[in-house]
């Protein structure tokens, strides 16, 4: 349902395209996307062969930030220790909203390999963090990588940003009663 | 050289702090050496002429259940003869000297050796943690270790 | 020391504060999760300090709780951009304790994937250090090779970047009929591309500028340190144990040892601990090529697989060359169905021990660079 299947229907005369502002904003959005990359272990290698020349991962419109304040989603690939999930946590809050967490790799999604003896290893940063697509692999493919991106767009182009609003703002009300 | 003449090289030099070699296939063949003068070994095994271990190409703590150790591979790049050197140490008293200047490469392996086994090196001259973080309790390598329930908030277990 | 590079600034009249600085733990250009935390003055670097262990997955843990085989994939883990020489030290390691000698064939095989993985690896190593130093295209270029590499490992094992292909006495699979064909077709496309590497990256006069005279590492240092691998070699010393104590078949391939010489600078700077990943390179191509012309057509690579691996009491220590340095297992065993203890003398480990030391007196943006030579990996460095 994105904006541009609006050129063939029925309400397209001269050149003009009606739509809904939510789709104009998603469609910018969910095109546009900058990333934090949280590389973190092997998993981290495989996204670098997307991010190189036989995937391209910037095809999808993503640039990557080095500053998590630029950034609209952050992609956890590999292991999160116990030593680092104070400062995932950290980098995720410093992120402006709207923001969304991929989380690449067995490891970032439960803990892998390392679910039964690691005494350092955190179980899966969806304990520390909420996370919005999970890829599963060890270490995934750099093409489940490319799915996980569809599906976040395809997520971001879902979303209700103004319903959202009003349904914050009713919760804010009930809240001061 | 082998192992051999080095043990026979050492037991005349240091006497009963050198306690036995052990050669049985398809071990590699060591060296138990008592703790109290084991920087004195190593400084001679470094700079003796034709010994010249120069090359320590690992330390490694050890848990045998009953006791600790730390055991010392070493390489002589010139020679291309390796020695092994093992020491034991009890549970109560886990104290041994350091080696790190001797060979610098000591200094974090003897960090790991502490952290991981609780290993205390007497003369390092910044015995903390390496790999767990800093406030980390417990010494994850020995036999007996229980993963912890909780750190900072975070449940561990899975 | 150099003259050019080596800034010794007289502070005296300025009004500078010493500034402490964290680079990392999450940092574009740390290559993995490592922090340094730096003292500078003004931007020169007078303190190093790493932090390291914000990748420690208990590898040593989970090698007392899991079965010889069941091992394997957790190495595999270690240096993930290596992992087939990872495999190697500690199968020759079991295979030593057990007395298994593997067929002609399995050991042809063994060559031709550590090296491929030797040339994978080092692809990685020059395109992120010319990253480090401000150079896109190389990346580019090598990630495209080394995708080859990858399909071919695929092919065989079925993983494209932890494979699982070595097992004790023998390999997972055998090669499929076009092996030997898909191997020159690599070694060609690696040499084309290297030719234009060195010519868009290394000799490049801005690069030379960027990397000669910085982080030099005097060999007598390296030693002390225990750094082995492109990072010793780089030094200006011959250390490889493919040469100095041949393991497996290495001693039937023609090869140099390539060694920096200070080309451009000095001996032991950035450059050539660059240099000497490149030319290896071209050995690793010189020795696919022998072995692919030496290696049996027949033979059977499950031959020599043992049905239950059972380890006698004993411990052994064994290494390999890993693309990094030495890479060596020291297993305990007390006889039963899971190892007592699995220690690995982790290579990058001990090369990065050696960054304080060297990186004093140099800018800020050197230090990345200088960490970027050393080309470490952190699953590596914290296990
Ligand atoms: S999921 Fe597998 S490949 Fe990814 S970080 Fe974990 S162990 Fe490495």
């Amino acid at each position: 349902m994105g904006l541009l299947d609006r050129l063939d229907n029925p309400y397209n005369f001269g050149g003009i395209i009606l739509g809904t502002l939510e789709d104009l904003l998603n469609w910018g959005r969910s095109k546009s996307d900058w990333y934090l990359h949280f590389g973190l272990a092997c998993c981290a290698i495989e996204f670098m062969a997307a991010n190189a020349s036989h995937f391209d991962f910037m095809r999808f419109g993503t640039i990557p930030r080095a500053s998590p304040r630029q950034a609209d989603f952050m992609i956890v690939s590999g292991t999160v220790t116990l030593k680092m999930a104070e400062r995932i946590v950290r980098l995720y809050e410093q992120m402006a909203d709207p923001k969304y967490v991929l989380s690449m790799g067995s490891c970032a999604n439960c803990g892998g390999p390392y679910w039964e003896h690691g005494y350092h290893v955190l179980k899966g940063v969806d304990r520390i963090i909420p996370v919005d697509v999970y890829i599963p692999g060890c270490p995934p493919r750099p093409e489940a990588f490319l799915e996980g991106m569809i599906l976040l767009q395809s997520k971001i182009n879902k979303q209700e940003i103004f319903k959202k609003r009003k349904r914050l703002e009713e919760e804010m009300k009930n809240m001061n009663q | 050289m082998t192992q051999q003449e080095i043990y026979n090289i050492l037991k005349e030099k240091f006497g009963d702090e050198i306690i036995e070699f052990s050669h049985e296939l398809p071990s590699d063949p060591y060296i138990v050496a008592n703790r109290s003068k084991i920087d004195e070994i190593c400084l001679f095994l470094r700079d003796e002429e034709n010994l010249n271990f120069d090359y320590l190409v690992i330390l490694s703590g050890m848990d045998y259940i009953e006791k600790l150790g730390v055991v010392y591979h070493l390489y002589s790049i010139k020679h291309k003869h390796r020695l092994t050197i093992k020491v034991f140490l009890s549970k109560d008293d886990p104290h041994i000297p350091t080696v790190e200047k001797i060979w610098r490469s000591a200094d974090w392996h003897e960090r790991e050796a502490w952290d991981m086994y609780g290993i205390i090196f007497d003369g390092h001259h910044n015995l903390i943690r390496i790999l767990c973080p800093y406030d980390w309790e417990g010494f994850p390598l020995r036999k007996d270790y229980k993963t912890p329930e909780e750190y900072h908030g975070i449940k561990v277990p899975y | 020391m150099s003259e050019r590079r080596k800034i010794e600034f007289d502070y005296s009249g300025v009004d500078t504060d010493r500034m402490r600085v964290n680079v990392g733990p999450q940092h574009p250009s740390t290559h993995g999760v490592l922090r340094l935390e730096v003292e500078l003055e003004g931007e020169i670097v007078t303190e190093v300090v790493p932090h390291i262990g914000y990748l420690h997955r208990c590898f040593e843990k989970h090698a007392e709780a899991m079965t010889y085989p069941q091992v394997i994939p957790y190495i595999d883990r270690m240096d993930y951009i290596s992992s087939m020489n990872n495999e190697w030290p500690y199968v020759i390691a079991i295979e030593e304790m057990c007395g298994i000698k593997v067929p002609e064939k399995v050991e042809y095989i063994r060559v031709i994937c550590a090296e491929l993985n030797r040339i994978a690896n080092h692809q990685i190593a020059v395109a992120t250090f010319g990253l480090d130093a401000g150079a896109f295209t190389p990346f580019l270029y090598l990630f495209r090779d080394r995708e080859w590499i990858l399909n071919l490992f695929e092919r065989i094992s079925g993983g494209r970047l932890l494979y699982n292909y070595f097992c004790v006495g023998g390999v997972r699979g055998d090669v499929y009929p076009t092996f030997k064909e898909d191997c020159l077709d690599i070694v060609r496309q690696v040499r084309a591309t290297n030719k234009e590497i060195m010519d868009l990256l290394i000799y490049n006069h801005i690069f030379v500028e960027r990397t000669a005279n910085i982080g030099i590492l005097p060999v007598d240092v390296a030693i002390n340190y225990g750094c082995s691998g492109p990072v010793l070699r780089g030094s200006g010393f011959p250390y490889d144990l493919r040469r100095s104590e041949p393991y497996s078949i290495y001693d039937r391939f023609d090869f140099d040892v390539q060694v920096g010489k200070g080309e451009v600078g000095t001996v032991g700077d950035c450059w050539d601990r660059n240099i000497v990943r490149m030319r290896e390179m071209e050995e690793s191509c010189k020795i696919i090529e022998q072995a692919v012309a030496q290696m049996p057509d027949t033979g059977d690579v499950f031959e020599a697989i043992p049905k239950k691996i059972r380890v006698p009491k004993g411990e052994i220590y064994r290494a390999a060359e890993n693309p990094k340095g030495e890479l060596g297992f020291y297993i305990v065993s007390d006889g039963g169905q899971k190892p007592f203890r699995v220690r690995p003398r982790a290579t990058s480990f001990i090369n990065l021990s050696v960054l304080p030391e060297i990186s004093k007196g140099y800018m800020l943006a050197d230090l990345i660079l200088i960490l970027g030579s050393i080309d470490i990996v952190l699953g590596e460095v914290d296990r």
